[in-house]
């Protein structure tokens, strides 16, 4: 592992025993593991590449547990790292030698349903699906539907502020979540919203949301419910030239209709997806676009002829428009499975997570095809094509000396062409530890500097999930000093009334 | 001495409160000053009006996006993405009819530093949904950023949710990026007349939990409707509920029957539910185009409670609640029927909102309002760990399901009582960590949303 993470500390290191039983005190019982065996399957996340085992993992079932844990650690000063169900693609809940690996499997019941105000009321643990199936009989789900929502878990999505592919008309985590109850890193508890719109003062909630579990501890959370729309159809849209289908994106949108989801794959997700899930993808364009709209029949049906004719008049050759709910979930099963897809025919994949602005798509796919070249990696793209959110796949086998870094060196140079066409490093997935490094990038050092003072402010000393986000760590006292440069100068510049 | 700097440089903002740093002076943060009037009065050494620096940086319609100065007349960038068909879609109000400002109506940047929205609430979000990236001063005297022009960015803290609701009292912005989406192709309002308050909260949640996507839910009781030029005659004197559909027409149409359904087996007690329509729980109507568009203009600037019909200096409230509590708030309020005495209320985002006007007391009714909130928002936890944890009694009514904030009262008022919603301590204390972490020295709108913040 070529990252640099913070140096452990020593002396929490020879602590380790007291520690332990210190937090077996807090949570009785398995709440505590500490065996090198048992901590193994805590040693990752969903980026596999960079593995770490924790000083200890515990477990705790309810907030007093969470808030004596955090207390403790403050009071020692020993660091603590949140995970949810270890989904994260950017090393989020990579553990630290010296750390407590703070898990909130146990948090996993939903506490309310609320249909007249239209929320759910769930602990951190609850799977982002499972908010969903606890309302499905009445009618109503979660908006926001990552691709692992299956294990990922609404704490760790208010983490990562998760998207989905219906983030374009539904918005992602943050405009979904009204509250939370938060525990700090000295173990105070706080609320932020509940029931009703926005925040009664700085909206808190709001900064939460993304912050990559490096402000507080979620333990619970509330967020909307929305109606299920009464029908959803999807169409189906080949494209000879990847740049007629960016086009043909920006039509459908600029006549007024934001679709449920616009997503976009190339040649290589094509052909490796068709060949996995038989979807009846055709095989001989270099971009196919998914178009779903989602709403009362009558509207959909109108709709479905428009971007048809839109579609035409942007050269598609082939353009398939579902007729029954079982052919919409065909064309999206190639879709969904476009990861595992890839995975069969490359040993191991690197997935990108860049956002850009829609127009530059075709000239980022040229450049990518490029860098292609150059590292001597294959790439396949899928495409959230309405915000802009690309997932570019890298092939590559992590048992061929070099490739690993190879693909990481790709993957860099991908991210930095996002930047440079006005975008940015991830749109979903996080910086983690993945991208923390290439933070500079898009951010000046005042512009870092000030989202580290906000860190201060809720967690002085530097315990929560360190070394994530932030390529450059700093002291808070160092960052709350005030230098004034040119300050004596009286503005004579500057009119006057 | 002059008491306001108006730049019209970007630099020269940047200059200004490295000046105020140095020697120890207070900024008033101003843009237009439609909104000056709201928080509690700032003790300000001088004022630092942002209006000289306007201008649009980009408009892309077919990306959804733009970019403009702060001091940017929201009116003008409105006025821009109209003509290719798009709008803001978080319908910022204007505070000009409530608060007697000053013409020309309110900068982007107000409406950023308010988090302003409108009746859409419930569905687009408010100003805070839709602001992608800024720049900015700090209370440090630094430019920094945040955000992108991109939708989907989870780089670095959001710092953009942080601006929005801020009042000015973080950083100076200097651009801003938001999120511009397109206008429906029409819109048709249903109104539902007669019904009481709690009916007509029934009536607007089963509206939103339909599948009838409704973009607008608004109760006006009868002497509020009385009000509305649009509707008044059509009310005669009753109490008006309102239910907003948008987008193409053949959506819209079938989107009302079923609307009319749904609604209707909410608003008729009798047992035969099935069978009705809108017309048997009393009389109903709809309205199309430019009457619903005055409607929902009326509703969103609070036009009914504007300074003209109550006058300037009447204290008026806006909380934010569960929609399902709001009637017992509104009856709580009113000691009665609501707008049958002193007391009126208008809700809006289907009950989410209230504006409340409360008797004429001389606390401009903050523990009236703030005891009623309490008691029917209730008061959190459910758990007893929370409050043990964080050492606060739920008992104290700081923690309550919801928040009321005095949006318009006399300066003497806004100086006596608590403007925006008390917090806790553990929260007042987050709160003022986080505004030192931004304006350590206190330059900017120093007090304006607490004493010390």
């Amino acid at each position: 592992m070529a990252l640099a993470m913070p140096e452990p500390d020593g002396a929490v290191l020879e602590r380790r025993d007291r520690i332990v039983e210190r937090l077996r005190a807090i949570v009785p019982g398995e709440g505590v593991i500490a065996s090198v065996q048992a901590m193994r399957p805590y040693e990752c996340d969903g980026l596999t590449a960079y593995r770490q085992l924790p000083m200890v993992v515990v477990l705790p079932e309810t907030t007093a547990q969470v808030s004596s844990i955090l207390q403790y650690c403050y009071a020692e000063g020993i660091k603590v790292v949140p995970r949810g169900a270890g989904t994260s693609l950017s090393g989020g809940a990579l553990p630290l030698a010296d750390g407590v690996l703070l898990g909130m499997a146990k948090f996993n019941r939903i506490r309310e349903i609320d249909f007249d105000n239209r929320v759910v009321v769930a602990e951190p643990g609850v799977t982002n699906l499972k908010v969903t199936q606890a309302v499905e009989h009445a009618g109503f789900y979660y908006a926001p539907d990552p691709s692992s929502q299956i294990a990922c878990t609404i704490g760790g999505n208010v983490a990562e502020n998760s998207g989905g592919v219906h983030c374009l008309k539904y918005g992602t985590t943050t405009n979904n979540v009204l509250g939370c109850e938060l525990v700090l890193m000295t173990g105070e508890v706080l609320r932020l919203g509940g029931k009703h719109f926005d925040s009664e003062g700085y909206d808190l909630l709001g900064v939460i949301n993304g912050s990559e579990g490096l402000l507080g501890v979620v333990t619970e959370v509330t967020v909307r419910i929305l109606r299920k729309p009464e029908t959803a159809r999807a169409l189906l849209v080949g494209f000879p030239y990847s740049e007629d289908a960016g086009a043909c994106v920006g039509r459908i949108i600029g006549a007024g209709i934001i679709p449920g989801g616009i997503e976009m794959m190339d040649r290589p997700a094509i052909h490796a997806a068709e060949a996995f899930i038989h979807a009846g993808y055709p095989l001989d364009v270099e971009a196919l676009l998914i178009v779903e709209l989602d709403g009362p029949q009558a509207e959909v049906d109108h709709l479905a002829a428009r971007v048809e004719s839109l579609a035409k008049e942007c050269r598609a050759v082939t353009c398939r428009v579902s007729a029954s709910e079982q052919e919409r979930l065909l064309f999206w099963a190639g879709r969904k499975a476009a990861f595992p897809a890839v995975g069969r025919i490359s040993p191991d994949y690197y997935c990108m997570d860049g956002t850009i602005p829609r127009a530059k798509l075709p000239l980022v796919l040229r450049r990518m095809r490029e860098l292609s070249q150059t590292y001597g990696l294959r790439v396949a793209n899928v495409f959230h094509a309405g915000d802009g959110n690309l997932h570019p796949l890298i092939l590559y086998d992590a048992n061929a000396p070099g490739e690993l870094e190879r693909a990481e060196a790709f993957g860099s140079a991908i991210l930095k062409l996002c930047v440079e066409v006005g975008g940015v490093l991830t749109g979903e997935h996080g910086v983690g530890v993945e991208k923390r490094d290439l933070m500079p990038e898009m951010f000046t050092e005042a512009d870092l500097a000030q989202q580290q003072r906000l860190k201060c402010a809720f967690d002085d000393k530097g315990l929560l999930n360190p070394g994530k986000v932030f390529p450059t760590l700093h002291r808070c006292a160092e960052l709350g000093r005030v230098h004034v440069h040119g300050g004596a100068m009286a503005f004579p510049e500057i009119p006057r009334f | 001495m002059t008491d306001i700097l108006k730049p019209d440089k970007m630099p020269q903002v940047e200059e200004a409160v490295r000046w105020a740093l140095t020697h120890g002076k207070a900024l008033e943060v101003l843009g237009a000053g439609s909104k000056r009037a709201i928080g509690r009065p700032a003790q300000t050494d001088l004022t630092l009006d942002l209006s000289g620096l306007t201008g649009m940086l980009l408009y892309e319609p077919d990306e959804l996006v733009l970019s403009a100065r702060a001091g940017t007349p929201l009116a003008e960038i409105e006025a821009m993405v109209a003509a290719s068909g798009q709008e803001l879609a978080f319908e910022p109000m204007s505070f000009g009819a409530l608060l007697g400002a000053p013409s020309g109506g309110p900068t982007i940047g107000g409406v950023i530093a308010a988090n302003v929205s409108g009746p859409r609430r419930f569905k687009a979000g408010a100003a805070r949904d839709h602001l992608l990236g800024f720049t900015a001063v700090s209370g440090r005297g630094e430019v920094f950023k945040s955000g992108g022009r991109v939708v989907k960015n989870v780089t670095g803290y959001d710092l953009c949710k942080l601006m929005a609701g801020s009042w000015g009292t973080l950083a100076v912005l200097l651009d801003i990026t938001i999120k511009i989406l397109p206008r429906p192709e029409m819109e048709l309002t249903v109104l539902l007349f007669g019904l009481d308050d709690g009916a007509a909260v029934r009536a607007m949640t089963a509206a939103l939990a339909s599948n009838c996507d409704v973009s607008g839910a608004a109760h006006l009781p009868a002497i509020v409707a009385a009000r509305v030029p649009s509707i008044a005659t059509a009310a005669s004197n009753r109490a008006v509920t309102a239910l907003r559909l948008e987008g193409v027409a053949p959506g819209v149409a079938h989107r009302r029957a079923m609307l009319e359904r749904a609604v209707a087996a909410t608003t008729v007690a009798a047992t035969d539910v099935a069978a009705t329509d809108v017309a048997a729980c009393g009389e109903g109507g709809a309205i199309e185009g430019s009457a619903s568009r005055e409607l929902w203009r009326a509703i969103r600037d609070v036009e009914p409670f504007a300074a003209a019909h109550t006058g300037a200096d009447r204290p008026l409230w806006r909380v934010s609640i569960a929609p399902s509590k709001s009637a017992a708030l509104a009856l709580a309020v009113s000691g009665g029927v609501s707008g049958s005495g002193d007391a009126q209320v208008l809700y809006d985002w289907g009950g989410g909102l209230l504006l409340i006007l409360p008797p004429p007391f001389g606390d401009g009714g903050a523990a009236l309002v703030r005891s009623a909130l309490a008691a029917a928002g209730g008061t959190f936890p459910a758990s007893g760990s929370f409050a043990a944890a964080s050492g606060t009694s739920a008992a104290t009514g700081f923690i309550a399901g919801g928040h009321a904030t005095l949006i318009r009262a006399p300066a003497a008022l806004r100086a006596a009582v608590d403007v925006f919603q008390p917090q806790e301590p553990v929260l007042a204390a987050l709160t003022k960590r986080v505004k030192e972490s931004f304006d350590p020295k206190g330059v900017l709108n120093p007090g304006r949303m607490w004493a010390g913040v």
